[in-house]
């Protein structure tokens, strides 16, 4: 099964590049996603763009309606994604633990519907 | 009839059919099937074979007739077999095991758990699970619907933990199994015999599940907790159906075979040298369940275990009853020193159990003046019925001391 996990974290608290503390994140994001991808788990992985670059949209009556900024405003952004490709709940869970932002966040693990192979 | 065979056959099938909601329903159709052939045609020898060999037939049949719509039968039979054939039994250990950490898996709510265990492991119906809770029946068929929907779409396993995550995942059944015995062993709701069910079915639950887990000494020590406790309850409520504190209890109503098996079992479990939260809890009621009297009690003992079962569970329960050890052992102003203490946490006094034994222990120390007042606090914090009888019980009596005393 194909999971999805989402990255929350507050945006605010994560070090801007070029301080000290970015190469750590960086550095514990790139280790966790090595140890995927070694484990043959990881489909695909990004950190995003900050909320500020954000647009939202929505077509009503045929009409484009866009909004600067993210869908819902929460104290908790999502940073980035990953997709894992594992064999239940239990070992996608456990690849979750091992990313950085469930520590300074929340990472919300979401199993992905295989289309192809729907009746 | 079928409760023995319930939990092992759903689990076999669960593992045949790959869904716990198509095996549910086939077993459930099983064992209709069983009541019309088993009684024209006699119990077959191994009857929990021939439950799980049916259900089966009925669940590769659903599936047929479900990929014959979908004009995949042929994909269908490839993935699941011919009936027919014989099929592997696996060990019928691990699969009951698997299906209740499937049950109890941390992802899904505990509000969940504890029916979906009691329904899937226990084999208890939807109806006696909704009375059990005191909510509608829609209301609980609704949420253990959606439990199997969680189940199948989070792609949760099947299969016995691995050995990192055992403890953690142990600890999550053994806690479904307490609170079933904790909402059946509050006198203070419901319907008196469909509580004294769940206490049973929870002491089952935990005894097989130490047979299966004959080497975790916590699930011993849950059992023993269990059995403890519930040798006391012919003590615990007197014949007019008032509550009677532990001290006051008459010990010869006590289930004194019960607390034999239950302080053999905790003693076993510690000599494992993996003491946890339940072996802890399971000493501290051997130590009372032996003792021959509050006064004849080994308080000292029952203080050090406190301390001991803080370190796993820092909660106001177990700082109240080690506050109330500490009053038995060093006395009662001792014992008030600590509950002031506590008193001065806003979280600690709100909770009615507090005013009570602050209360009690002002009476002890003539202060009954205050002790009064304390016990108004308690009534005004709405506890249930069965304990507020009590309060009034104790607020009289300590008036009546008043005037008559000096």
């Amino acid at each position: 099964m194909k999971y999805r996990c989402l990255l929350y974290v507050a945006e605010d608290t994560i070090p801007a590049p070029g301080t000290p503390g970015f190469g750590d994140v960086r550095a514990a994001n790139v280790a966790a996603t090595g140890a995927m991808t070694k484990a043959g788990v990881l489909v695909d992985s990004a950190p995003l763009q900050p909320v500020r670059s954000a647009t939202t949209l929505r077509v009503r009556d045929g009409e484009t309606l866009l909004t600067d900024g993210p869908f819902a405003e929460l104290k908790e952004q999502i940073g980035g994604y990953c997709l894992l490709e594992c064999a239940s709940l239990d070992d996608a869970l456990r690849w979750a633990a091992a990313i950085p932002a469930a520590r300074s966040g929340s990472v919300e693990v979401r199993p992905v519907i295989d289309v192809g192979s729907r009746t | 009839m079928f409760r023995a065979h319930w939990w092992p056959a759903l689990a076999a099938v669960t593992r045949l059919v790959g869904d716990l909601e198509a095996a549910e329903d086939a077993v459930q159709e099983a064992c209709a099937a069983a009541v019309v052939q088993w009684r024209t045609g006699g119990v077959p020898l191994n009857p929990g074979a021939w439950l799980v060999g049916t259900a089966r037939h009925k669940a590769v049949d659903w599936q047929r007739r479900e990929a014959r719509r979908a004009h995949k039968e042929k994909a269908a039979v490839r993935e699941y077999g011919l009936p027919d054939q014989p099929f592997q039994t696996g060990p019928i250990a691990d699969d009951q095991l698997a299906l209740i950490f499937m049950c109890c898996h941390p992802a899904l709510e505990v509000a969940v758990q504890i029916p979906l265990t009691l329904r899937s492991v226990c084999g208890l119906t939807t109806p006696e699970i909704a009375t059990a809770f005191l909510v509608p029946e829609a209301t609980m068929a609704q949420r253990l619907v959606r439990a199997k929907r969680k189940i199948r779409e989070a792609g949760i396993p099947f299969r016995v933990p691995a050995a990192d995550t055992l403890a953690e995942r142990l600890a999550s059944v053994l806690r479904v199994i307490y609170l079933v015995f904790t909402e059946g062993h509050h006198a203070s709701r419901g319907d008196q015999l469909v509580r004294l069910e769940l206490c049973e079915e929870a002491i089952r639950l935990a005894r097989a599940l130490a047979d299966l887990l004959p080497q975790e000494p916590e699930v011993s020590g849950l059992l023993a907790l269990l059995l403890l406790v519930e040798a006391r309850r012919p003590g615990r409520i007197d014949d007019a159906g008032d509550l009677v504190l532990l001290e006051d209890q008459d010990r010869s109503r006590w289930h004194h075979a019960k607390i034999a098996e239950g302080a053999a079992l905790v003693e076993r479990a510690l000599r494992a040298r993996r003491p946890g939260p339940y072996q802890v809890q399971a000493a501290i009621a051997a130590c009372h369940s032996s003792a021959p009297s509050a006064a004849a009690t080994d308080w000292a003992e029952i203080v050090g275990l406190y301390d001991e079962l803080l370190r796993y569970q820092p909660t106001l329960v177990v700082e109240a009853n080690r506050a109330v050890a500490v009053a038995m052992l060093q006395g009662p102003a001792a014992g008030l020193a600590l509950f002031d203490a506590m008193a001065g946490n806003s979280r600690a006094v709100g909770w009615p159990p507090l005013h009570v034994a602050r209360a009690d222990l002002l009476g002890r120390l003539g202060r009954n003046s205050e002790a009064v007042d304390a016990y108004q606090v308690a009534l005004a914090l709405e506890p249930p019925a069965v304990e507020r009888a009590f309060i009034s019980r104790r607020i009289l009596s300590l008036r009546s001391r008043k005037t008559t005393g000096r």
